[in-house]
């Protein structure tokens, strides 16, 4: 199972697209790590650098319909060779949504007034998360602020975490 | 209670449901490309799991880059090239016979009503024209799909949108489903199924309703679908014509997947095209759209026609209807691809080939080119392009480049000035019918 806790990366936008998250020139590459240099390199984004911005982070906090556009499960890859593992946003688009899982990765979902008080809080903060998957619980803390938050995904996608994703599931189930 | 068109085409193909609201369908095709099937056949690979369902139910072509544009390329074509022969996948579609995926399957009589599709490519929903449940993938659920034949899903939620009314003159399939993603935004059909229905929907050619499911993923939805009719049997019969005795029974038999009356859908949309006018888009999101008056004069410095919306063979017509005779604007270049071998070998003997080059056209082969910004026609930083594709976002042509989604007719017509315009064809205040 991979790790869900570590520094937070906050993307405030909503729409973000796959051709953001991960540029269609480098789905030419047939290696997941030679995605790493280019994640959200075309992202439009007030005041965002990925060069500076995605080193050290593991989880990323963002607004509505994350991950829109194209199928590609580099997305998600690209995110994972950068060590991120979890994003948390008001809401994904049903294709990366689904490529997380296959992937033994997290997408949790919080409704758009809880994701707008963790920006009210934490955005600009140096933040960290850990979460605890069983419980459906993460620890979002800033400094002396710390906020525990419950969240909900299904019995399914879990079995899909704790097995290392869709592909050895499968295999074993049908 | 009723059934949608997808909710009959899952009852009919379920083989498990492991929680809640997920379904594992059984999958009657798996359609494969060049750019996300290499990465998923390596992956099956390195699992020691290199093994395929069902050779004859894999169908694989090589179409986003080809001839392949360097070594990169060159070599996600070979590791396809080799799997399928390792496989013994024999509707495999190498180039000279190949062209955009989603043009050329449906051509080859691949897709049936009620069949269940997937494809690591987000615009598989354009086989939804067919009355089929085709959804685009990552490379996780391909690589299920390769291996077991099965997909999960969650149970399908459907949106039905009925569009009535007449379509003016110089109007089309494109306008219709820009103007509706304009009206529901890029997620307003997100986690759910695009029902296509109402006269104009009725009335429409295959191409037709391809173009408008093609785009149903711009709105966010999983899959666009269209009822199967009279239309979806004759365009299919010479590849059924030994299935069934007669077209009557062929519809019967597809019948079985049009939706109840009472069925339930999310939402319901009414949409009155009588008058709508020709639409184009405007940013880097694809529910950014004006009507095609209001960007007028706007510059551009490439048009391309091609791609899974608008490569086929009608669109290709429509646009030599426009351009017939005249020449290109000095300031732009235009690109036309048309999306399969058999549509550029039927344009040629119709002679709308000559009619594009005569005009200045360049003609190029069969394949996505320009669409994804990977070769063929890919712009320079600050440049725009009129295109009848599907996706106009940041960098998709080409970094720093702007692409305005339009009709042929309205990309023909922009290539003629130079600017943004609306087609000849097109009348604004005038009898359009
Ligand atoms: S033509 Fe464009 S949108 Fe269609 S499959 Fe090719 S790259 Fe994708």
């Amino acid at each position: 199972m991979k790790n869900f806790n570590g520094r937070v990366l906050f993307l405030d936008r909503s729409d973000i697209n796959t051709d953001e998250i991960i540029p269609a020139k480098y789905l030419t590459e047939s290696t997941k790590i030679a995605l790493k240099p280019n994640l959200l390199e075309d992202l439009v984004l007030e005041g965002f650098d990925p060069q500076k911005d995605i080193e050290g982070k593991s989880v990323v906090i963002t607004r509505d319909n994350f991950g829109c556009g194209s199928s590609r499960e580099h997305a998600p890859w690209a995110f994972e060779v950068n060590g991120i593992n979890m994003v948390i946003a008001t809401g994904f688009a049903r294709i990366f949504r689904q490529n997380m899982f296959n992937c033994g990765m997290m997408a949790v979902e919080l409704d758009a007034t809880a994701v707008d008080e963790l920006f009210a809080e934490f955005a600009g903060e140096e933040t960290a998360i850990e979460t605890d998957i069983d419980k459906g619980i993460f620890t979002i803390s800033a400094g002396e602020i710390s906020r525990q938050i419950s969240f909900s995904i299904s019995e399914y996608d879990l079995s899909l975490v704790k097995a290392g994703g869709w592909v050895e599931f499968a295999d074993q189930n049908y | 209670m009723g059934k949608t068109i997808a909710e009959k085409i899952f009852d009919a193909h379920l083989v498990d449901n492991p929680s809640g609201d997920i379904q594992v369908v059984r999958l009657d095709a798996v359609f494969c490309h060049e750019i996300t099937t290499p990465i998923a056949i390596t992956d099956l690979v390195a699992r020691g799991k290199d093994r395929v369902f069902d050779a004859t139910k894999i169908k694989a072509v090589i179409d986003h880059v080809t001839p392949a544009k360097d070594s990169k390329t060159a070599l996600q074509g070979k590791i396809l090239r080799d799997w399928a022969r390792r496989h013994n996948i024999v509707d495999f579609f190498d180039i000279g016979r190949n062209g955009v995926c989603h043009a050329i399957f449906p051509e080859k009589g691949f897709v049936r009503p009620g069949y269940t599709i997937i494809m690591g490519d987000s615009h598989t929903c354009t086989h939804g024209a067919f009355g089929a449940f085709a959804a685009g993938v990552g490379t996780t659920d391909l690589e299920v799909g390769i291996l077991k034949g099965v997909c999960a899903f969650k149970k399908p939620l459907s949106m039905k949108v009925n569009i009535s009314g007449t379509l003016a003159r110089g109007v089309y399939a494109k306008d219709v489903i820009l103007a509706l993603i304009s009206k529901i935004g890029v997620n307003g059909a997100t986690n759910r199924v695009m029902e296509f229905s109402g006269n104009v929907v009725d009335a429409m050619t295959m191409d037709q309703r391809m173009t408008l499911c093609n785009m149903a993923v711009e709105a966010g939805a999983t899959s666009g679908i269209c009822a199967p009719d009279k239309v979806t049997v004759d365009y299919l019969w010479p590849f059924i014509e030994d299935e069934y005795p007669t077209k009557e029974a062929a519809l019967d038999a597809f019948n079985v997947f049009t939706p109840d009356a009472d069925a339930a859908y999310t939402d319901v949309i009414e949409f009155d095209v009588t008058p709508l006018v020709p639409q184009v888009t405007f940013g880097f999101k694809p529910d950014q759209v004006k009507p095609v008056s209001d960007m007028e004069g706007e510059p551009i410095h490439q048009v391309y026609i091609g791609s899974c919306t608008n490569g086929r063979f009608e669109d290709l017509e429509i646009a030599a209807d426009i351009i017939k005779g005249k020449q290109i604007d000095p300031g732009v270049r235009a690109i036309v691809s048309p999306a399969t071998p058999d549509i550029y070998s039927r344009a040629l003997s119709a002679g709308i080939i000559k009619i594009f080059m005569d005009a200045g056209f360049c003609v190029t082969n069969p394949t996505c080119g320009a669409c994804l910004g990977m070769s063929n026609g890919v712009l320079a930083e600050g440049e725009a392009c009129a295109a009848t594709t599907n996706r106009n976002f940041n960098g998709r042509m080409g970094k720093g480049g702007m692409v305005h989604l339009m009709s042929p007719a309205t990309a023909a017509a922009s290539a003629l000035t130079g600017t943004i315009s609306n087609s000849p064809l097109f009348q604004p205040g005038g009898d359009n019918q």
